[in-house]
């Protein structure tokens, strides 16, 4: 394949770039001599796949805006005029919408990938938390943007969750006003919500994944063994076990984007309301403040949180069960951002960790997707049961963490990357 | 641990059916876009039986005639009857909201989503279940949609529909199997009492018309995409099995 980096510099309009802007240098910092281990796995395609569909939902939103009526006479209509009179206006709706549901699965395994490996432990605490803060802003992104179809389920939906705010004691009230900007969801509270998720929040998102970038390649990449590459370099300082990031794990990269292109198109063309998940029914319907739906969900993404959030139905300390569930979904985000000083594990990898690590993750992961499960569905006596032990062992894997990873006998780290 | 997660996912299967939400209602069918004769007699129901009230705000003529294979003359002299609607106009009706609030207690729903929003397999058992029922005020009641203001305009086809005591192959809840006939006992079977224009699966085939136009007006998109979804997928797999090929030829120097 030859040098590019050569052949790029011999060049003369290279060099005046160069000169003036450091080009090459940043593709060699970030790419062509940024070391990342040889051992990478499946679950480490999931990072740039993120970035993918952040690409796709920032090209579909624009052209999507270009089209769409913020207005709380016109949105529904106008979401119904890019479906059938804007040409490719289904596609593009359809790319954005699913574009949704596909960026929380990709960064739900992400996230993962960090747990099971232990990403998110020194020296990577700011790629952790930087990467949380993108989850917290992709979630008000995710939110915001339900609310512009302004269908049944995008009103009320947004309902329930801003007053939520109402929750909180002696200011709630009027904060919740504040927010909506008005007495009730209006139209107002739909062009603020329009200006935040294709304005500020975009901007937000986007200067997060520069900074979690920026730390990653700093501190270099993990791996699934949780080696430390840069301990074991050849005499002309490259880790052993790194391979450069460009070519090797840009063309592997590629092979992911084209499966998961594959499953992506697959559920664009043929089910693109997800059974009723990714574009709930009641949507389907505009947006009518006398008519509650008979049953009101969140998107799937949400659903966990929404389902820790119905499990607190008893008040504590004189402070009701409303505000109280406000502070456990709360803190059910909260505690993902100290993650990295809550284990105290020697070892960063569950390959090594003991079994109370590996039983505890297992326990979480089931206790997320049933609490998910849960919150799309109505509340019985016990399912709120079942619910409520599902909160408990979420909580129990973040807030015991600092005690079992300390007890557990963790077994030894090999030298090298074990392919 | 991926076992684990399949296994999981898996596990979720069932719920998929859960998201489809609403009550279960007696009939199903499935629409099928490709019949083109089929969705043509729906619009003709449509334009002929519903649109006095329903309108399609969303849908144009000009739209449907080009989807279901329609030339434009046809469809301005045998669906267009209102003088203020032209070809590429969507399908407005005349009556004013309050208006039809004031007449009808509700006003009709726009109908261009309701097959997004209730489902085809509502609509066609909505369609099939009205029955004579003298306490309302339209004379009719419908056993999908109780005490529904709207009357039931379909009865010059159908005939009178009432429910009676009878047998029927269809399981009832809460109704006992002969073992003999194989046939269920019930009160709640809706049987033609008097004739219409159309015998009872004559009329079945036309309400699977209506109820399939209307699934294709609640996405017209679906016919592009299902043309487009072969060849995209085809490209892309081809486009995968490449970057494999690539992606080996590069690790072929690693380990």
């Amino acid at each position: 394949m030859g040098n590019p980096n050569k052949a790029m510099a011999d060049k003369g309009i290279m060099r005046w770039v160069d000169e003036r802007f450091p080009a090459t240098q940043m593709w060699q910092e970030h790419l062509s001599k940024y070391y990342a281990p040889k051992n990478f796995n499946f679950w480490y395609f999931f990072g740039s796949l993120a970035m993918l569909v952040l690409v796709n939902q920032i090209l579909t939103g624009i052209w999507l805006t270009m089209s769409y009526n913020p207005s709380a006479e016109g949105a529904f209509a106008s979401v119904e005029y890019i479906m059938r009179d804007v040409e490719w206006g289904w596609l593009i709706r359809y790319l954005h919408s699913t574009g949704a549901t596909a960026f929380f699965v990709v960064v739900y395994l992400h996230m993962f990938r960090g747990l099971l490996y232990g990403s998110y432990k020194a020296p990577r605490e700011l790629v952790w938390i930087f990467g949380m803060a993108i989850y917290l802003a992709l979630m008000a992104e995710a939110f915001m943007g339900y609310l512009l179809p302004w269908g049944q389920m995008s009103y009320w939906g947004a309902q329930v969750i801003i007053s939520l705010f109402s929750a909180i004691p002696v200011i709630g009230p009027d904060l919740t006003q504040w927010v909506r900007g008005d007495f009730l969801i209006s139209g107002i509270t739909l062009n603020r919500f329009f200006a935040l998720h294709v304005v500020a929040l975009p901007i937000v998102i986007l200067a997060l994944v520069v900074l979690h970038i920026i730390a990653l390649h700093e501190v270099g990449s993990n791996n699934p063994d949780g080696i430390d590459i840069k301990k074991k370099k050849d005499e002309t300082g490259k880790p052993l076990d790194g391979i450069p990031f460009h070519p090797y794990y840009t063309v592997k990269d590629v092979v992911g984007v084209a499966v998961f292109l594959f499953v992506f198109a697959v559920v664009i063309f043929y089910f693109p309301e997800g059974g009723g998940y990714f574009l709930e029914k009641p949507n389907f319907e505009p947006a009518n403040p006398l008519k509650t739906p008979d049953h009101i969900a969140p998107v799937w993404y949400f659903t966990p949180f929404y389902a820790i959030l119905r499990a607190i139905n008893f008040s504590v300390f004189g402070l009701d069960a409303k505000f109280l569930g406000v502070i456990f979904m709360g803190a059910a985000i909260a505690v993902l951002f100290v993650l990295p000083w809550l284990d105290r594990s020697a070892v960063r990898s569950i390959r090594y960790k003991g079994w109370i690590s590996k039983v505890m993750l297992v326990l979480f992961a089931v206790s997320f997707i049933v609490l998910g499960v849960l919150g799309v569905l109505p509340t019985t006596d016990g399912r709120t049961v079942v619910a409520q032990l599902c909160t408990a062992v979420y909580f129990a894997f973040f807030l015991l963490m600092p005690i079992y990873t300390r007890l557990e006998k963790t077994k030894p780290v090999p030298e090298r990357v074990t392919g | 641990m991926k076992k684990q997660l399949f296994a999981l996912l898996l596990a979720l299967v069932p719920f998929t059916a859960m998201a489809a939400g609403g009550a279960s209602v007696p009939y199903s069918m499935t629409p099928d876009l490709d019949d083109k004769a089929s969705l043509q007699r729906g619009m003709q129901l449509y334009t002929n039986y519903c649109m006095g009230c329903h309108s399609l705000e969303h849908q144009r003529f000009a739209r449907a005639a080009d989807d279901l294979n329609m030339p434009q003359d046809l469809v301005e002299e045998n669906l267009i009857f209102s003088s203020d609607l032209a070809f590429n106009d969507q399908m407005h009706i005349a009556m004013g909201e309050g208006d039809a609030e004031a007449w009808f207690g509700a006003a009709p729903p726009d109908l261009t989503l309701e097959s997004r929003l209730r489902g085809t397999d509502w609509i066609y058992s909505y369609l099939l279940s009205f029955y004579k029922d003298p306490s309302t005020g339209t004379g009719v009641n419908n056993a999908v949609f109780d005490l529904v203001s709207m009357p039931n305009v379909l009865e010059p086809l159908q005939g009178v529909q009432e429910m009676v005591c009878a047998e029927t192959d269809r399981p009832v809840e809460g109704a006992e199997l002969d073992p003999l006939t194989g046939k269920y006992q019930s009160c709640d079977v809706l049987q033609v009492t008097q004739p219409g224009e159309l015998e009872p699966d004559e009329f079945e085939e036309a309400v699977y018309d209506l109820t399939n136009f209307l699934a294709y007006v609640g996405e017209p998109s679906k016919l592009q995409a299902q043309a487009l979804a072969p060849k995209v997928l085809i490209f892309i797999f081809i486009f995968g099995v490449i970057a494999y090929l690539l992606k080996r030829e590069y690790w072929r120097d690693i380990h």
